[in-house]
């Protein structure tokens, strides 16, 4: 399976997924800190990818959304942005929303 | 490897020449930035596609070089 592949099939099988550098329990960049304390907020069931563990997932959703940066952030498999984006959302309410419409299960 | 907070200002205003940029250097340290980047380009556009706008203008150095990047953006209200 391709690299491209695998992270299509976490994308489009995870309501909420996560790729990140470390785990929610020892995030082991600030942005993904930030990435992980927002959905902990919003309280809705995520995965995560620790992109750390896995070079080839490090650089290939890096082309997957066309996005520099890890942390990103997928529900129900559209890119919804990195960790700036993220905060900018959930401070207007719109990150909730977005949880509420995609029916995302609560943690 | 950093960027000085004047190149990345000045990036930023060569693709976008309409911008207002503001950069803020968050840690004292020449690698941590914030960027505040409010240009007419952006109406209309969704978030993704206004940030994708900026890292376009910082030519595949976001990510990079330039790794610490807070970024946020807006069209004039």
């Amino acid at each position: 399976m391709s690299t491209e592949q695998r992270i299509d099939e976490i994308v489009k099988g995870n309501d909420v997924v996560l790729f990140m550098k470390g785990t929610p329990l020892f995030p082991q960049c600030g942005f993904s800190s930030r990435a992980v304390a927002i959905l902990e907020r919003l309280g809705v069931e995520y995965a995560s990818v620790d992109v750390l563990q896995d070079m080839e997932i490090r650089q290939g959703i890096k082309g997957y959304s066309d996005w520099p940066t890890i942390p990103q952030l997928y529900v129900k498999g559209e890119f919804v942005g990195g960790s700036d984006i993220m905060m900018e959302m959930f401070e207007a309410g719109e990150l909730a929303e977005l949880m509420e419409e995609a029916q995302v299960k609560p943690a | 490897m950093a960027m000085a907070a004047g190149d990345i200002e000045a990036m930023i205003r060569a693709a976008l020449p309409d911008a207002q940029v503001t950069i803020t250097d968050l840690a004292g340290d020449g690698d941590h930035y914030a960027a505040h980047v409010v240009s007419p380009a952006f109406a209309g556009l969704s978030r993704v596609a206004q940030h994708k706008a900026v890292y376009a203008a910082l030519g595949g150095r976001m990510g990079g070089v330039l790794h610490a990047l807070q970024l946020t953006t807006a069209a004039p209200k």
